[in-house]
């Protein structure tokens, strides 16, 4: 009863105009950069930060709009998947499967249709999954100590590659950079500066705005310009929609199968939409059976994957909201965004920030209705807008980076930081090292670092503390799990992927 | 309008002449306010509020405009002011004891107080020693003789850094209560008070120090028990059941003061305009409307007296770092 009390009260929030207008607008956005292919959601998020900051925003509304645009990057990515056969972000790859076949048979506006109807329905079923596990959660999470939190961090470090991930050494690389980042400024637990060399900006250490903004925005920025910012891609036709509703009835249990196995797949740390959308797919496969035509243009194929996908996003903010534990690359963005707001996410956010949580839920309903709104009607402009040549999209980006970060501080030297994080980004990224671990790194490594230094202060320098309790004990056992299933299961997952690949190619 | 107008700039230039009986200085055109955080924090808010009054109350020709300078927490805005806006008589800078604290522990380094002009304060927020609700304490006393016979008997959490504001309140406490070996009391820092008030509720850390604003939560929802709040007198409102450290005996008062300082070699006459500005502020309905809605407490020390204030403050909060080892 409380749980509706406060989601009516998030309602209140996310109907105000100025809220629809921004998630009308994150909405847009989203599914532009979701189906912008290489342009993945972390990248989305982050370019929109310094947008959030420059128009100055209420923290509610900058929320609001930047989960809307994660939302709609969620939506957007199997545009290009579908049409291209490219898929726009990596959770959209399974939907290249079916969804391409179709397209080629002249049924691509029922396959943008089926599959705009899917990513509704699981992001639906997934945000009420939200709604009612969160709360639950954010109580629980009164019995986290030091200790418990301590387990927990070094669980989402240990399952950080995701179990299709594909170099752990490079994964293991990026975090410990985002670590040795995380040292400089001052250390909480004995008030002394480290690594600041008298430089006063650096003295509360590194802005993870800045950091983010640079390394995912600014790169994407240097790569658009490597590669010529050349012209658009061809325009691609069309065909008229002709949908039945025995057709979408036909693909709901599909749907809701699939929202419910992403929610899971999501909540979990570490594995995410991939997988989500991997899962789904290949169940629904062994459940149709003989019955379908898998990988030759099922609507079903297209259904699952992005019910999947889309569940797996907003199962995503339940340990982010509630922990402060990001399960995604996204979340993380997004949880850095909470941060430099200065609002922590954990039990006493639902209470004391109950109107931008309750807010930001309730905006992912009405932004869901939009999108699948935007997503039927209006599908032609954004195949439209896929082949905007990039060249006149770079000079947005780079102006809208600039001026935000700039108006966080007024200060340049935050301008040349956030190029020099840019540079290291596009070199990172030459050296195919993920940049999601280094954000992480950087966000997470202060908290396990204090909650650990907290434990040896309770315990009296005890170390048994960290294995204490029923909790942390599970906590470890998860971890150790996480750390141990990829080399095991990694390899056969990931050939099972590109097997699946293959045959359409 | 116009009448009223003219009165007010009647009045604020008598003030003006009264008090240094040479020529009124007017500010003319932008008024800066610094906050040296960013948008969200305590600052920001002084900033904003304080510039809304003053427009409302027509203290300023036009409007006052808030610019972030977060880093260093305020070292970026000091460093500013004083290499950079010399002589601007038309700058405010936000500031708290969280700047005493850091100037005192020379955590702005070759700065220091004497560097910029103080103005005034405009209310603040007083420090608290709470305990959860199962938690054995039942007052203060209980609390420091447990921390005299074991000073690590008891772990504090608190939204500061280690020696920053949120752990000085427990050492001036218990300094006052008797307490000997001050720096073998354990003090756990969070992020912010939120956090720390969360573990204490939870049952992990026994006892929490911060501000009384951040406990208000907590405190209605009846989790947290308030065993002092360190103010001369009871608060007023809701908050009059608490009891201060002072009636139980124990002489500490913590005050986290918000106030403005303005940049150095300013015209006298301009510093006294500003400091006159600020008493007006002070006594208006529109910013005691301002405080009641926003937890702030009465906290103005006399014009003239608060850059004495200042100091004294710095001196104490140097004297008890050196104390406990965190400075030398």
């Amino acid at each position: 009863m409380e749980t509706l009390h406060y989601l009516s009260l998030g309602f209140g929030v996310a109907l105000q105009p100025e809220n629809l207008m921004f998630a009308l607008m994150g909405c847009f956005i989203g599914t532009l950069i979701g189906a912008l292919p290489g342009l993945g959601p972390a990248n989305g998020v982050a370019i929109l930060i310094p947008l959030a900051f420059t128009l100055g925003l209420k923290p509610e509304t900058a929320l609001i709009m930047l989960t809307a645009v994660y939302a709609g990057a969620m939506y957007g990515g199997r545009i290009s998947s579908i049409l291209l056969n490219i898929p726009g972000d990596e959770p959209a790859m399974m939907t290249c499967l079916d969804g391409y076949p179709m397209a080629r048979q002249g049924k691509a506006a029922e396959a943008l249709a089926i599959s705009a109807i899917a990513s509704f329905m699981g992001s639906l079923i997934a945000t009420i999954g939200l709604i009612l596990l969160a709360p639950l959660l954010a109580r629980f999470a009164l019995t986290f100590g030091p200790a418990e939190y301590f387990a927990l961090f070094v669980l989402a470090f240990a399952t950080l590659g995701g179990i299709t991930g594909k170099n752990p050494m490079k994964t293991l690389m990026a975090a410990a950079i985002g670590l040795i980042i995380a040292t400089v400024g001052i250390d909480l637990s004995t008030g002394t500066q480290r690594y600041t060399f008298g430089v006063l900006e650096l003295y509360e250490g590194v802005d993870f705005i800045i950091a983010i903004v640079g390394l995912f925005a600014v790169s994407e920025l240097l790569f658009f310009i490597e590669e010529k910012a050349g012209a658009g891609r061809e325009m691609i036709k069309v065909n008229p929609l002709k949908l039945k509703w025995r057709e979408i009835l036909s693909i709901m249990p599909t749907t809701v199968r699939g929202g419910i196995l992403g929610f899971i797949a999501g909540v979990l740390p570490g594995a995410g939409a991939s997988l989500g959308s991997f899962i789904t797919y290949t169940l629904e496969k062994k459940i149709v059976g003989k019955k379908g035509y898998f990988g030759e243009g099922d609507p079903r194929g297209v259904a699952a994957p992005e019910s999947g996908n889309n569940g797996a996003s907003s199962g995503a903010l339940v340990p982010m909201l509630t922990l402060g534990v990001p399960g995604s690359g996204t979340t993380a963005v997004l949880l850095a965004m909470l941060v430099s707001l200065n609002i922590t996410p954990g039990p006493l956010m639902f209470t004391q920030n109950a109107d931008l949580v309750w807010g930001v839920i309730a905006a992912l309903l009405v932004g869901n209705f939009m999108l699948l709104l935007l997503n039927i009607p209006l599908v032609g402009v954004f195949v439209k807008i896929l082949s905007v040549p990039p060249m006149y999209l770079l000079p947005i980006v780079t102006m809208v980076a600039f001026v935000g970060i700039y108006s966080i501080s007024h200060s340049t030297f935050d301008l040349y930081f956030m190029i020099a994080f840019g540079v290291a980004g596009y070199i990172l990224r030459k050296l195919e090292i993920p940049l999601v671990p280094v954000i992480l790194g950087l966000l997470l490594g202060p908290e396990m670092e204090k909650n650990l230094r907290h434990a040896m202060q309770i315990s009296d320098g005890d170390w048994s503390i960290l294995w204490g309790s029923g909790l942390s004990i599970g906590l470890w056992l998860v971890a150790i799990i996480g750390l141990v299933l990829p080399v095991v299961v990694g390899p056969i997952l990931r050939r099972r992927m590109q097997a699946a690949k293959e045959k359409v190619g | 309008m116009f009448a009223s107008k003219t009165i007010r700039w009647v009045a604020a230039a008598a003030l003006a002449l009264t008090a240094s009986g040479a020529m009124a200085f007017e500010p003319a055109g932008k008024v800066e306010c610094i906050a040296p955080s960013d948008p969200g924090g305590g600052w920001d808010f002084t900033c904003r509020s304080v510039g809304n009054v003053l427009e409302e109350l027509e203290l300023v020709p036009a409007s006052v405009q808030t610019i972030n300078m977060a880093g260093a927490g305020g070292g970026v805005a000091f460093a500013h002011t004083v290499s950079k806006r010399k002589g601007d008589d038309q700058l405010l800078v936000a500031a708290s004891t969280a700047t005493t604290t850091r100037l005192a522990q020379g955590q702005f380094p070759g700065m220091d107080a004497d560097m910029v002009n103080w103005i005034g304060a405009v209310g603040a927020d007083y420090g608290v020693i709470a305990v959860s609700k199962d938690s054995p304490y039942q007052d203060l006393n209980s609390l420091m003789s447990a921390l005299k016979e074991d000073p690590r008997s008891v772990k504090f959490a608190g939204g500061s850094a280690n020696g920053g504001w949120d752990h000085l309140k427990v050492l001036i406490a218990a300094k006052a209560a008797g307490v000997e070996n001050l720096p073998r009391i354990p003090y756990l820092s969070y992020n912010n008070g939120g956090e720390a008030m969360t573990q204490v509720i939870g049952g992990h850390v026994d006892a929490f120090t911060g501000d009384i604003t951040e406990t208000q939560g907590f405190l209605e929802s009846g989790d947290l028990r308030v065993l002092a709040v360190l103010s001369d007198e009871r608060l007023p409102g809701d908050l009059a059941d608490i009891p201060t450290a002072k009636e139980q005996g124990i002489d500490a008062v913590g005050p986290n003061w918000r106030g403005f300082y303005m940049p150095s070699d300013i015209d006298e006459d301009a510093k006294q305009y500003w400091v006159d500005a600020v008493d007006e502020l002070y006594a208006s309905d529109q910013w005691k409307k301002v405080m009641k809605s926003n937890g702030l407490m009465p906290f103005h020390p006399d014009s003239g007296e608060f850059q004495a204030f200042v100091k004294q403050q710095i001196n104490d909060i140097q004297s008890l770092s050196k104390e406990i080892g965190l400075i030398q």
